[in-house]
């Protein structure tokens, strides 16, 4: 083990959230859940990302009294990269739920399970 | 192959009640028969008695020890990550130096991110919101009912609960306000397109869900959001290529950045929010009126 796990409290977190959900995707047989599980770890991800990007003492990086000195602000660019994981993240949780309605509508239940069973027995004949 | 292999796996865990009724036969035929039981035998009829219980347990216990075994690899890898807001990290290098620095001067935008997302990396913002884009055209290609031409009926709309209606009266107005402010200061403050996007999307939702779909159909028609979705998305790309085709021959843009700090500073940052910010409110509202109603 390394040093830094409870200094870096925001990236242990973030890997803790990453874990919850990656878990939640494999264990829940609910397909509403596994999307659940994908967006706690889309969350975790942002976690990260703001953590990374954040440094002790300093401002938000918006300029103030004209003051543009790189001592002055934090790193911009993670704050970029999670505004696109975010519009990523809505967009594969819209698509995902409106595939998992036409599921519902089509065999009548949402257990992944019994959706791969039906699926087999209509294969069968 | 992919295929076969999943219906095999079906097939494994879908051994349960109508293959056990067979088996009680069995142990009769071969009270007669004498036969002795070979061990592909036995292993068939191991595997269909206990396969499908087996094989959920296993996948079980296989899923826990996989999920841990992730969970251990990544904290160990956050103990060795490099301190927490400490300023020599690695992540903080020259790029960021450069934008900080810089950012102001060449894009005249106070909100440094605001200038990096729509500036220097516009053309990734131009995809995100491709991405928006696709998302509900996809959602609309699965959602939207057959059958044309019926109307659709007030069987689900919300109940207009007079709480809500009276709340939504309340809140409506400043909620479209502040969304139109987040997308005007965009360059000036925290905020931009895609959270002024999400903040009016709500609003707009808000008023389906107290007033009923008919009344928001005065206005937000399928054919007004395709318009306007298409028309901020043309107009983003139009005016990106202006400045692509600028910037690779050395032309001089013509567009003045302004006095740093004054709303109509930065150039085409300021329009190119509101597009953005036009999308997202689009794309939002579909959302939730394509899933409610099954169309727009």
């Amino acid at each position: 083990m390394g040093p830094n796990l409870l200094n870096n409290y925001f990236e242990t977190a973030a890997m803790i959230l990453f874990g919850i959900g990656f878990t939640t995707l494999f264990l829940q047989p609910n397909l509403i859940k596994k999307v659940i599980g994908l967006n706690i770890m889309d969350s975790a991800i942002y976690l990260f990302l703001a953590a990374k990007g954040y440094i002790d003492g300093r401002l938000a990086p918006i300029v103030v009294n004209g003051v543009t000195d790189m001592e002055a602000y934090i790193n911009p660019i993670p704050s970029g990269l999670v505004l696109t994981g975010i519009v990523v993240g809505v967009s594969v949780t819209a698509v995902s739920l409106s595939l998992i309605q036409k599921l519902y509508k089509e065999y009548h239940t949402l257990d992944m399970d019994e959706i791969l069973t039906k699926v087999s027995k209509e294969g069968d004949h | 192959m992919m295929n076969k292999f999943i219906n095999g796996l079906v097939k494994f865990v879908d051994g349960d009640f109508t293959i056990s009724t067979k088996r009680k036969a069995k142990p009769a035929r071969r009270h007669t028969d004498h036969h002795e039981p070979t061990f592909k035998e036995r292993f068939t009829q191991w595997h269909d008695e206990k396969g499908p219980a087996f094989f959920k347990a296993a996948y079980g216990i296989a899923s826990i020890v996989i999920c841990l075994t992730m969970i251990t690899i990544l904290l160990i890898t956050a103990s060795f990550l490099p301190e927490y807001g400490n300023p020599d990290n690695p992540v903080n290098n020259e790029v960021s130096e450069r934008y900080i620095e810089k950012g102001l001067e060449e894009t005249g935008s106070v909100n440094i991110v605001s200038g990096m997302i729509l500036d220097y990396r516009a053309f990734d913002t131009l995809g995100e919101s491709h991405v928006l884009f696709t998302a509900s055209a996809a959602v609309m290609l699965l959602m939207k009912k057959e059958k044309k031409g019926k109307e659709v009926s007030d069987k689900f709309s919300p109940k207009r609960d007079i709480i809500v209606k009276t709340v939504a009266q309340f809140i409506i107005p400043f909620l479209l306000v502040y969304g139109v402010y987040l997308m005007l200061n965009g360059h000036l403050s925290p905020g931009g397109g895609f959270s002024a996007g999400a903040v009016m999307g709500a609003a707009l939702i808000l008023f389906s869900s107290a007033f009923g779909y008919k009344k928001i159909k005065t206005v937000f028609t399928e054919k007004f959001i395709k318009i306007v979705t298409l028309a901020s998305l043309l107009f983003y790309a139009g005016i990106k290529c202006y400045s692509f085709y600028t910037g690779a021959n050395h032309i001089p843009t013509g567009i003045p950045l302004g006095q740093p700090g004054a709303i109509l500073s930065s150039g085409l940052i300021l329009p190119l929010n509101i597009a953005v910010g036009l999308v997202v409110t689009c794309t939002m509202y579909s959302f939730y009126s394509l899933f409610s109603k099954g169309e727009i």
